[in-house]
C-alpha cells in the first residue's frame, strides 16, 4: 500500500502509461495490456497474463483420464466440445482404439454447433467493442438455441463434457436431432441479418479495414492459427490437412481472405459459421446407426442392463468406475481445429490411470504476443478491435 | 391588535398592487419555473423511452417490472442512486469535481429557456407566450449556452485525475468545438432564409413549407453535428464505454453520475427541438388538424426516436475519423452550402 | 432585460434542483471511505502516476483552429441577417471573405494541421 500512502507520482514524460485491464469491459476477460500512450496513439503494448490462473494443467496430473474431461471444458469455455475432443483424441491415440462411425458423426455435430456458438459470442462481443450494441443481442438470441440443444443432449448448457474417451456420453435424442434440424433451417437467415448490419456499414468498414494487419509471413511467424491465420491468406485448416473424426467425409470450404486485417478476420469467421452449418447438415443427413461409443469395455462402461446378466460386464464396470482407464505408456499430441485455431493436448502417460503430464496448445495464448505487436501504432479504439478480432479466451491462456 | 392588522393590510395591498402592476412578470416567472421543472421531468421519461425502445430494437423487453410498462423504473433508479455512496477519490480536485456535473445540468436547462414551442395565446386577458424567454438572438443564445456545457465534461475529465477520464475530457473538448463550427455554419443558411436570429421568426417563416425541403444538405449537416454535440452514438466518444470505460464520468458515482445523464438527455431534447424549429417547421402542422404544440411535440418525439435508433444501429466512429470527418468533409460542405444559398438568395430572390 | 430574467430563473431552478439532489444524496448515501476505494480507477491496477501531465500538442492546435474559424463564423451571423439589404455587395464581400478563409483552410490542410496521427 505504499502508493496510497505516498500519493501518486508526478507524470513527467511525454507518454502516458495506461493500464488496460484486467478490469476493463473489452479485454475479453481479465487480459491486461500495459499501453504506452502518446495521446490517443499506442506506442508500445505489453501483455500481462495470469489473472485467471486456474492450475488446470497441473491439476490434470492428479486426475484420472475421465475426470480430466470436465476440466478441459473450463479451458476454452466458449468452445468446450473442441477441448473435450482434443483431449479424447490424444488419449484414444495412446489407447489405440477405433471410434464407431456414429460417435464420430455426433462429435462432429457437437463440435460444429459449438464452433457456431463460439463464433456468435465472438461476433457479438467484437461488435459491441466497436460500439454496435444490437448485434450483440442478436447473436445471443441464436446462441441461446445452441445452449438449449446442449442441455437437451448432455444435461448441461455450456460445460457439456459430452465427448468422452471412446465416444460420446449419451446417444443422440430425437428432440435434439429435431432441434438441430430446426436450427439449421433458421440460422442462415440470421447470419445474413448480422451481415446486413455490419458487412457494408461504412463505420464498421472504417473501424476494421486496414487495422491490426498481419501479413502472410507475420501471421505464420507470430504462430497465429485458425481464422486469424486464414484471414492472412494461409490456407491451413486442420480439418482438411490432418482430418480427424471423419472430417474428410464432409465437403466444406475453408474461407480464406488475404488482407489479414480486422475486417478479413470478421469475414472469415462469419463464413465459417455458414460452413459449420453445412457440415452439420451433411452429418445429420448421413448419421450412421450403431454404437455411440466404443464397445471396448476397458474404455467405456458396459450397457446398464448387461450388469445383471454378465459377470464380465460387472467386473469391467467395477474396474472402470473404481480405477478408470489405464493408458499405455507413451506420449502423443493430436491437434484439432478449434474455434480459435489449433487446439491440442500433449499427453505424457506413464502407463497408469492418471496422466503424467497434460499440456495444452492454446491458440489464444499463442496469439497474444502477435496481437500486442499489432496494437503498436494504433489508436486506443483499435486496441479493443484487435483484441476482439483475435478472439482470445482467457480460460485457455491462464490455465 | 389594530396595528398588526394594519400592517398585514398594507402588506397585502402592496402585494396585490405589485402583482396587478406586474402581471406579465409574474406570469412569465411562473411559466419559466414550470418549463424548467417540466424539462427536468422529461428526463426520466426519456430514459424509460430509450431503454424500452432499445429493448425492442434488440429483441428483448427492456424494463417492465416497476409499475405499468416499467414506467416506474427511472424513479426507482433515481432513488437507488440517491442512496449510493458518493465516492470522490482522494487525488481528485474536490471543487471542480463537484462543479462539473452541476455545470452540465445548469447549462442544459438554461439552453432550453429560449426554445419556443407554440404561438402565443390569450387566457383571462393575458397573452401567454409558449416559450420561456424570447430573446431576439435565440439561436446564438442556444449555441453559446450549450457551448458552455463542454466545460462540464472537460472539468470532469481533468478533475478526476484518472487517465481514462482525462482522455474522455480531451476528446469531448476537441469533438465539441469541431462540430460546433458545423452546427453554426449549417444554421447560417436558415438565418439567410429568414433574415432573423429569433427562433420564433424562423418558425413563422416556415408557414408554407418547412426548410428541410429547400435546405436538405444543411439539415443533414446540422443533424449530424447535433448528434456529435450531444455526445450520442455513433459520436459518443467521450464516454465510449468499451474503450475509455466511461470516459469523463468514470470516477463519478451516485447522483453526480446521474446528473451527467440528465444533462445529456436535456441536451438531446434541446437539439431535437432546435432541428424541429429550424428545419421541420416548428409547430406548423401544414393543414393537419392538430394543435401547434402537438405538432411540435410529435416532431421532437420523432427526432428523439431517431437518436435512439441511431444508437442501436451504428458502431462507434473512431476518434481521428471523427475529427477528419468534421474538419475535412462537414466544414467544406457547410461553406459550400452557405455560398450557394446566399448566391441563390441574392440573385434569384432579392 | 425581463427575458434574461426568465432565463436566469431557469438557471436558478436548475441550481436549486442540482443542490437539492446533491444535498439529498449526501444525507442519504453511506460514507465508508477506504484508501483503496479512494484510488483512481485504472482497471483494477493501483495507479503509479498522476493522470495530469503533458498531453500532445495537437489538442491545442485544434483549439486554435476552432478559435480562428469560430470568429469568422461570428462575423457571418450579422451578415446573414442583413444580406436582404446588402444585396450583391454583401454577397461579393462575403465571397471574398470566404475565399480568404478558404486559403487559410487549404494551408492548414496542406501543412497537415488536420491530421490526427
Amino acid at each position: 500500500m505504499s502508493v496510497t500512502e505516498q500519493g501518486l507520482l508526478e507524470r513527467d514524460k511525454d507518454t502516458m502509461t495506461l493500464n488496460m485491464g484486467p478490469q476493463h469491459p473489452s479485454t475479453h476477460g481479465v487480459f491486461r495490456v500495459i499501453l504506452e500512450m502518446d495521446g490517443e496513439v499506442v506506442k508500445t503494448a505489453e501483455p500481462e497474463i495470469g489473472y485467471l490462473h486456474t492450475g488446470i494443467e497441473k491439476n490434470c496430473e492428479n486426475k484420472r483420464y475421465v475426470h480430466v474431461i470436465p476440466m478441459t471444458d473450463r479451458l476454452d469455455y466458449l468452445n468446450p466440445p473442441g477441448n473435450n475432443l482434443a483431449f479424447c483424441l490424444s488419449t484414444e491415440k495412446l489407447l489405440g482404439i477405433e471410434i464407431p462411425e456414429r460417435a464420430n458423426a455426433l462429435r462432429v455435430i457437437m463440435c460444429e454447433l459449438s464452433r457456431i456458438a463460439s463464433h456468435l459470442v465472438w461476433l457479438g462481443t467484437h461488435a459491441l467493442d466497436i460500439g454496435a450494441m444490437t448485434v450483440f443481442l442478436y447473436c445471443w438470441r441464436e446462441r441461446e438455441m445452441i445452449l438449449d440443444l446442449n442441455e437437451e443432449v448432455s444435461g448441461v448448457r455450456m460445460m457439456t463434457s459430452y465427448i468422452r474417451v471412446g465416444g460420446v456420453a449419451k446417444d443422440a435424442t430425437r428432440p435434439w436431432l429435431d432441434g438441430i434440424r430446426d436450427f439449421l433451417d433458421y440460422f442462415p437467415a440470421k447470419v445474413d441479418e448480422y451481415e446486413r448490419l455490419l458487412t457494408r456499414n461504412p463505420i464498421w468498414l472504417d473501424r476494421t479495414e486496414g487495422i491490426g494487419v498481419f501479413t502472410r509471413e507475420e501471421a505464420i511467424n507470430w504462430s497465429l492459427s485458425g481464422p486469424a491465420l486464414r484471414a492472412s491468406g494461409v490456407n491451413w485448416d486442420i480439418r482438411k490437412s490432418q482430418p480427424y473424426s471423419g472430417y474428410d467425409n464432409y465437403s466444406f470450404d475453408v474461407p480464406i481472405q488475404t488482407n489479414g486485417d480486422i475486417y478479413d478476420r470478421y469475414r472469415v469467421r462469419v463464413e465459417e459459421m455458414r460452413q459449420s452449418r453445412a457440415i452439420i447438415k451433411q452429418a445429420m443427413e448421413r448419421l450412421p446407426g450403431g454404437d455411440y461409443k466404443t464397445p471396448d469395455n476397458k474404455v467405456s462402461l458396459p450397457a446398464r442392463e448387461t450388469l445383471h446378466t454378465s459377470m464380465e460386464a460387472l467386473i469391467h464396470h467395477f474396474k472402470l468406475v473404481s480405477e478408470g482407464i489405464s493408458v499405455p505408456k507413451g506420449e502423443t499430441y493430436v491437434p484439432i481445429e478449434g474455434a480459435r485455431g489449433e487446439v491440442g493436448f500433449y499427453i505424457v502417460s506413464d502407463g497408469t490411470n492418471v496422466p503424467y503430464r497434460v499440456k495444452l496448445r492454446a491458440p489464444s495464448f499463442m496469439a497474444i504476443p502477435g496481437m500486442c505487436k499489432a496494437m503498436e501504432g494504433c489508436y486506443i479504439a483499435d486496441v479493443v478491435g484487435i483484441i476482439g478480432s483475435i478472439d482470445i479466451v482467457m480460460g485457455e491462456v491462464d490455465r | 391588535m389594530d396595528w398588526i392588522t394594519e400592517i398585514l393590510n398594507v402588506t397585502w395591498n402592496f402585494i396585490v398592487l405589485f402583482l396587478n402592476e406586474n402581471i406579465p412578470l409574474v406570469v412569465g416567472s411562473v411559466k419559466a419555473v414550470i418549463i424548467a421543472v417540466a424539462i427536468m421531468s422529461v428526463v426520466p421519461a426519456l430514459v424509460w423511452l430509450e431503454r424500452r425502445l432499445m429493448g425492442r430494437f434488440q429483441v428483448r423487453l427492456g424494463p417492465n417490472r416497476v409499475g405499468p410498462f416499467g414506467l416506474g423504473q427511472p424513479m426507482a433508479d433515481t432513488v437507488k442512486l440517491l442512496f449510493k455512496e458518493s465516492i470522490i477519490q482522494s487525488s481528485a480536485d474536490k471543487f471542480l469535481f463537484h462543479l462539473a456535473p452541476a455545470v452540465v445540468v445548469i447549462t442544459a436547462i438554461a439552453a432550453f429557456a429560449v426554445i419556443p414551442f407554440g404561438e402565443p395565446f390569450e387566457v383571462f386577458g393575458q397573452t401567454i407566450e409558449m416559450w420561456g424567454a424570447n430573446v431576439n438572438s435565440g439561436i446564438l443564445f442556444v449555441f453559446a449556452i450549450s457551448g458552455m456545457g463542454i466545460y462540464g465534461m472537460v472539468l470532469a475529465g481533468l478533475s478526476s485525475n484518472n487517465k481514462y477520464s482525462l482522455m474522455g475530457g480531451l476528446r469531448s473538448s476537441a469533438q465539441m468545438i469541431s462540430y460546433e463550427l458545423t452546427l453554426g455554419l449549417s444554421a447560417l443558411s436558415i438565418i439567410l432564409l429568414t433574415g432573423s436570429l429569433s427562433l420564433v421568426d424562423m418558425v413563422r417563416a416556415q408557414e408554407t413549407y418547412p426548410f428541410i425541403l429547400v435546405q436538405p444538405l444543411a439539415f443533414l449537416l446540422f443533424f449530424i453535428a447535433g448528434i456529435a454535440e450531444t455526445n450520442r452514438a455513433p459520436f459518443d466518444l467521450p464516454e465510449a464505454e468499451q474503450e475509455l470505460v466511461a470516459g469523463f464520468h468514470t470516477e463519478y458515482t451516485g447522483m453526480k453520475f446521474a446528473m451527467f445523464f440528465m444533462g445529456e438527455y436535456i441536451n438531446m431534447v434541446t437539439m431535437s427541438a432546435l432541428v424541429t424549429l429550424l428545419f421541420l417547421g416548428g409547430w406548423n402542422a401544414y393543414g393537419l388538424p392538430v394543435w401547434p404544440i402537438v405538432s411540435f411535440a410529435v416532431k421532437v418525439f420523432f427526432l428523439l426516436c431517431v437518436f435512439i435508433w441511431l444508437r442501436s444501429t451504428f458502431p462507434r466512429i473512431r476518434y481521428d475519423r471523427l475529427m477528419t470527418f468534421g474538419w475535412k468533409i462537414l466544414l467544406p460542405l457547410c461553406l459550400l452550402n452557405l455560398m450557394v444559398t446566399s448566391t441563390v438568395k441574392v440573385i434569384w430572390f432579392p | 432585460m425581463t427575458e434574461y430574467f426568465y432565463i436566469s430563473l431557469f438557471a436558478v431552478v436548475a441550481i436549486v434542483v442540482v443542490g437539492a439532489l446533491l444535498a439529498l444524496s449526501t444525507v442519504l448515501g453511506p460514507r465508508n471511505p477506504s484508501p483503496q476505494k479512494m484510488l483512481p480507477y485504472e482497471c483494477g491496477i493501483i495507479p503509479t502516476e498522476e493522470a495530469k501531465g503533458r498531453y500532445p500538442v495537437r489538442f491545442a492546435t485544434i483549439a486554435m483552429f476552432f478559435i480562428i474559424f469560430d470568429v469568422e463564423v461570428v462575423f457571418m451571423y450579422p451578415w446573414a441577417v442583413a444580406l436582404g439589404e446588402l444585396k450583391l455587395f454583401g454577397l461579393v464581400e462575403m465571397a471574398i471573405f470566404i475565399i480568404i478563409l478558404g486559403i487559410a483552410y487549404v494551408y492548414i490542410w496542406g501543412r497537415g494541421g488536420l491530421e490526427w496521427d
